[in-house]
């Protein structure tokens, strides 16, 4: 395996967590919720899929407990926004500091233990091409389905009657709401499904990525992704490249420091938060007027009577 | 069965005075049922967290110690979350105010430098703090790029900056390798209030920060437009205050308070620049302005709250053996508690059974 074999192998790892949790919190916004709470869900997930693992001792088994630890943190926050009407932000940042704390606590019992890696896909003949054999048709499972995803999230919202439905709450609640259309509905599951894609993020950083669980994990990685819905102008084509390129970052700055360029380690580490700020800055250059935000995000709705 | 919620006409003023303390009656209950999912006994936890370092003076004075940080920062969290702006950075404007402040401590450091030192070092910590802020600020009016995602990861950044000064060109010499400055001296460390106690004069800058807020928010022509700003944007737009300009202000206020704050726990609490000089106070800020309802007076009562969690906290890490993390996840339970105590005060919240109505089908 070659140096430049082995960089892009570790791109596509670091991104797909990126690109799952950022799918996720997409369809959320699209519904016209912003939850902030992606790390604290990634975290739940990331503790909860470890420890399910090693209970169970089944990868699948700990995916499962990610996931469901990522939809149930959600549904607290879906009833705190959508039964109490609770102001999005403050609740997001809320389920962020209960999901990091709860993590610890969950986790706690299991620093030190390992997984084995997951199996990855091979194909004789395909997977042992030079270069791209790996990198194409060497992956684990969720990488597949991480793109799977994306391209689902897709055709979900642009080519399905329920994924207008769902695009037309986020846009305008009250037409929505006054069209018929079960705003508050659409919105706990377009919620549940962004915990869910959080939840399986998080399992994948500590069952894949690292194959151990520490605290504080998800390093805001979480926070990034909600960033890269921002960069991605709400496209799940367009989070799938934002999250490669972060992706990419990560692993180049991860490189930098191995190899000792001279570069303060701290300065390295520091550059995919800078880099997110970088991008949300060239971004808005380019499109001043139309952002690409759902209409009624982050606006609490309360159907009148 | 779902929950329907009626706008109140008028919220009581007993119900707003009655919301904090309700949630934090729920968020204690709750907490108490985590405790006793870890399988210890919450009567042994509410012990050390509350009841001991309540009946004793000296974890008292440690409360009000610790409250001081999380007042300050809140008071200028206040001023943002009144006009309906998210500095949720305060953590990362924390840590560079205290990093500006103490390029005076070290660089004066082993010379007999008078009583200059102190004022300086608090007004470079107030600018670091605003200069940190005024980032988010400037590209959320400039391009306007949202300042939560910015201002949050500025955390990260102000973070690795502290960390590579105390483990590079800050280190103490004779620190014995660990990543640490040298011990500030007498002239650049916050004196006592009394001999012998634990009281410094920056608990007496907090309270001066709770009195200038009530007066700016409720007796200026800023404190009102802040609220029409946060309560009915298009009206401040129409009535000619500028988005912008209060935009720059208020981020200034809350991180300059935020690096106030970092100077002083670093020059009273801690006497050295550390790779962590934080528990978090930054984002249990944010929680003590809600709990506070973005009073001042509210945000000192809650400050001392909040600072008895993390003394607690550190009580039962010693006595009960129960980690440090039991603190935040209550403090997360906390502030979902707050915003849904707010929803009953300016709710009607009902629970309904069977399907919601349709508007459409009530129209026709």
């Amino acid at each position: 395996m070659t140096i430049v074999e082995a960089i892009l192998l570790t791109v596509v790892t670091a991104s797909t967590p990126l690109l799952i949790a950022a799918l996720g919190e997409l369809v959320t916004e699209r519904s016209g919720v912003l939850n902030l709470g992606v790390e604290g869900m990634m975290a739940m997930g990331a503790a909860c899929g470890f420890a399910g693992a090693i209970l169970f001792d089944s990868t699948l088994a700990g995916v499962l407990c990610g996931i469901l630890a990522g939809v149930a943190t959600s549904a607290l926050f879906a009833f705190i926004v959508l039964g109490l009407a609770a102001n999005q932000v403050a609740s997001g940042l809320a389920l962020t500091i209960l999901g990091l704390g709860l993590s610890g606590l969950i986790g706690a019992p299991f620093i030190g233990a390992r997984r084995d890696p997951v199996a990855h896909l091979n194909i004789p003949g395909l997977t042992d091409l030079p270069l791209v054999g790996r990198l194409f048709f060497g992956q684990d499972a969720f990488v597949y389905a991480s793109l799977l995803l994306c391209l689902g999230v897709g055709w979900f919202l642009f080519r399905t009657r329920k994924g207008l439905l769902l695009r037309a709450v986020g846009e305008n609640q009250a037409s929505a709401h006054s069209l018929g259309l079960p705003v508050l509905r659409v919105r706990l599951l377009a919620i549940l499904f962004g915990g869910a894609c959080a939840g399986l993020a998080g399992a994948y950083l500590s069952l894949v990525y690292t194959r151990f669980w520490s605290p504080g994990m998800t390093s805001g990685r979480g926070w990034i992704a909600v960033a890269l819905v921002v960069f991605a102008a709400w496209r799940p084509g367009w989070a799938f490249f934002g999250a490669y390129l972060f992706g990419a970052a990560t692993v180049l700055q991860l490189h930098a420091q191995a190899a000792a360029i001279g570069i303060p380690a701290q300065a390295l580490s520091a550059l995919p938060y800078v880099a997110t700020i970088v991008a949300l800055v060239v971004l808005s250059l380019g499109r001043r007027r139309d952002t690409g935000a759902p209409g009624s995000l982050g606006m609490p709705f309360v159907p009148d009577r | 069965m779902r929950i329907e919620l009626q706008q109140r006409q008028a919220p009581s003023a007993v119900a707003r005075l009655l919301a904090p303390v309700l949630a934090l009656a729920a968020a204690f209950l709750l907490g108490g049922i985590v405790v006793a999912a870890m399988g210890r006994s919450p009567l042994a936890a509410l012990d050390v967290y509350v009841l001991q370092p309540l009946s004793d003076p000296w974890a008292l004075q440690e409360m009000v110690v610790k409250a001081t940080p999380l007042v300050l920062i809140a008071i200028g969290l206040s001023f943002c979350f009144r006009a309906n702006l998210w500095n949720i950075g305060a953590e990362g404007q924390f840590i560079v105010g205290a990093i500006c402040g103490s390029t005076v401590a070290l660089a004066t450091h082993g010379t007999d430098a008078g009583a200059w030192v102190l004022p300086v070092m608090l007004a470079l910590g107030t600018l670091g703090g605003i200069a940190w802020a005024s980032v988010p600020a400037f590209l959320r009016a400039r391009f306007g790029v949202s300042e939560i995602l910015t201002s949050l990861m500025l955390v990260y950044v102000a973070e690795l900056i502290l960390d590579y000064l105390v483990r590079g060109p800050w280190r103490d010499p004779k620190g014995f390798n660990f990543p640490q400055s040298v011990t500030f001296d007498d002239a650049a460390t916050l004196p006592f209030l009394a001999d012998g106690g634990r009281l410094h004069i920056g608990v007496l800058m907090a309270v001066v920060a709770v009195v200038v807020a009530f007066v700016v928010m409720g007796h200026t022509i800023f404190g009102y437009r802040l609220r029409v700003t946060g309560e009915a944007p298009r009206a401040a737009r129409f009535s000619g205050f500028s988005e912008r300009r209060t935009t720059f202000i208020v981020f200034a206020i809350s991180g300059g308070l935020a690096g106030l704050a970092g100077i002083v726990e670093v020059a009273g609490q801690i006497g050295q620049l550390k790779p962590s000089i934080s528990p978090g106070y930054g984002f249990t800020a944010i929680i003590v302005a809600f709990l506070g309802r973005l009073n001042p007076f509210g945000i000192l009562l809650a400050g001392l709250v909040m600072a008895l969690t993390f003394i607690g906290g550190e009580a039962a890490q010693i006595t009960l053996r129960l980690p440090f993390d039991l603190t935040r996840t209550f403090q997360g339970i906390l502030l979902f508690c707050v915003l849904a105590a707010d929803a009953l005060v300016t709710y009607r919240v009902r629970l309904v059974r069977g399907a919601p109505a349709q508007a459409a089908g009530r129209a026709a």
